[in-house]
């Protein structure tokens, strides 16, 4: 059986759907939030190289860079701003993140 | 065939990775799992012919991202106990949101098709006679160039913005270097004209002057330094007889 598109969709279905349960599960804890944002990232970068793949199309490539730019940058300021927020209050717990009251 | 099966083993280790990295009590842990997933991911690139990519994910999520998130995850130090609490409670609403979620997934690919013109309507098909890396790279520095740039600007943005939220100034008290001070602090060149053969016997060696010997000295140099330039800059260390007898053979 050969691999096609539908395989690649199943899988980054999946791991899109484990990340969004990774975000309900860890509801304390940001840094596994910010994990878990990687993971539904990466699922969409396989599905842009899957389509690109069956499409025969480079377009797709291109963008599954630029995606992976931006989530490095997220996740390098995300880390940064956990950094600056647990050395103001030592704790990174979400639910206390509440001083803007929003 | 082989492909095939490559493509279920590195699936199958992509999502146990996955779970992993959602459940498990150690987030350092987490954090290696999540590397092991972006290999997977790296070879299902690869098995999709995207060699490019697979090489950047390993290079620049396994190699920087992962290792800021352990870096990150092993300097706070953080109960990590005390976040596990509620656990249990969030599971069955994570759980049924995410099965929602993925039904809803599964129906839109399910009744799904490329449209007929999709290949017409290709931005950039790969050319058939060189390689992957290649084949990007002549893209992504023409028609994608501005992509491209916005990608360095946004990495750029990332990396001041980061630098901006976690530098911290200097406890009150400490000694910095002030560079404007320090360059425009005055009394402390000597401008001197030697002349030549007279060394230590003359001269005698420098020492930094004391403050009540400054204003003197002061004047002696400028007696002294009748050409302009033969004279050198220094701070006044005992190895300035040395530079000094050098402006002398001006």
């Amino acid at each position: 059986m050969a691999i096609g598109l539908g395989h690649y969709l199943t899988l980054s279905a999946i791991l899109l759907v484990l990340g969004i349960f990774g975000i309900f599960l860890n509801r304390k804890n940001i840094i596994v939030i910010l994990m878990s944002v990687e993971l539904i990232l990466l699922s969409v970068n396989l599905n842009f190289v899957a389509f690109s793949a069956a499409l025969q199309d480079l377009a797709g490539q291109v963008f599954a860079m630029f995606v992976l730019t931006v989530a490095a940058a997220e996740a390098a300021i995300g880390l940064a701003i956990l950094v600056v927020y647990f050395r103001n209050r030592g704790t990174i717990e979400v639910e206390d993140i509440s001083t803007l009251k929003g | 065939m082989i492909a095939a099966l490559a493509f279920y083993v590195f699936a199958a280790i992509l999502i146990a990775s996955a779970v992993m990295v959602v459940t498990s009590r150690n987030p350092v842990h987490s954090v290696l799992f999540l590397i092991l997933a972006f290999f997977n991911a790296a070879a299902l690139f690869l098995i999709a012919g995207a060699e490019f990519l697979a090489m950047i994910l390993v290079i620049v999520y396994v190699g920087a991202v992962a290792v800021l998130f352990l870096f990150v995850v092993m300097m706070l130090d953080i109960d990590f106990a005390q976040l596990r609490e509620g656990f249990q409670r969030y599971a069955p609403i994570g759980a049924v949101v995410g099965a929602i979620l993925f039904l809803e997934l599964v129906l839109a690919v399910g009744s799904w098709q490329f449209a007929g013109d999709a290949p017409g309507l290709r931005m950039a098909p790969m050319p058939g006679n060189m390689t992957n890396t290649q084949a990007l790279g002549r893209l992504i520095y023409t028609d994608y160039v501005f992509l491209f740039q916005a990608a360095g600007l946004v990495l750029l943005v990332a990396m001041i913005g980061a630098i901006v939220l976690t530098l911290r100034d200097k406890p009150p008290g400490s000694r910095r270097q002030d560079i404007g001070q320090q360059i425009a602090r005055t009394n402390t060149v000597l401008l001197q004209s030697v002349p030549t053969g007279a060394g230590l016997k003359q001269l005698g060696i420098r020492r930094p002057p004391t403050p009540e010997e400054l204003a003197p000295r002061k004047a002696l140099a400028h007696g002294h330094d009748d050409h302009g330039h033969g004279a050198h800059g220094h701070d006044g260390h005992g190895h300035d007889d040395h530079a000094t007898s050098q402006g002398g053979h001006h």
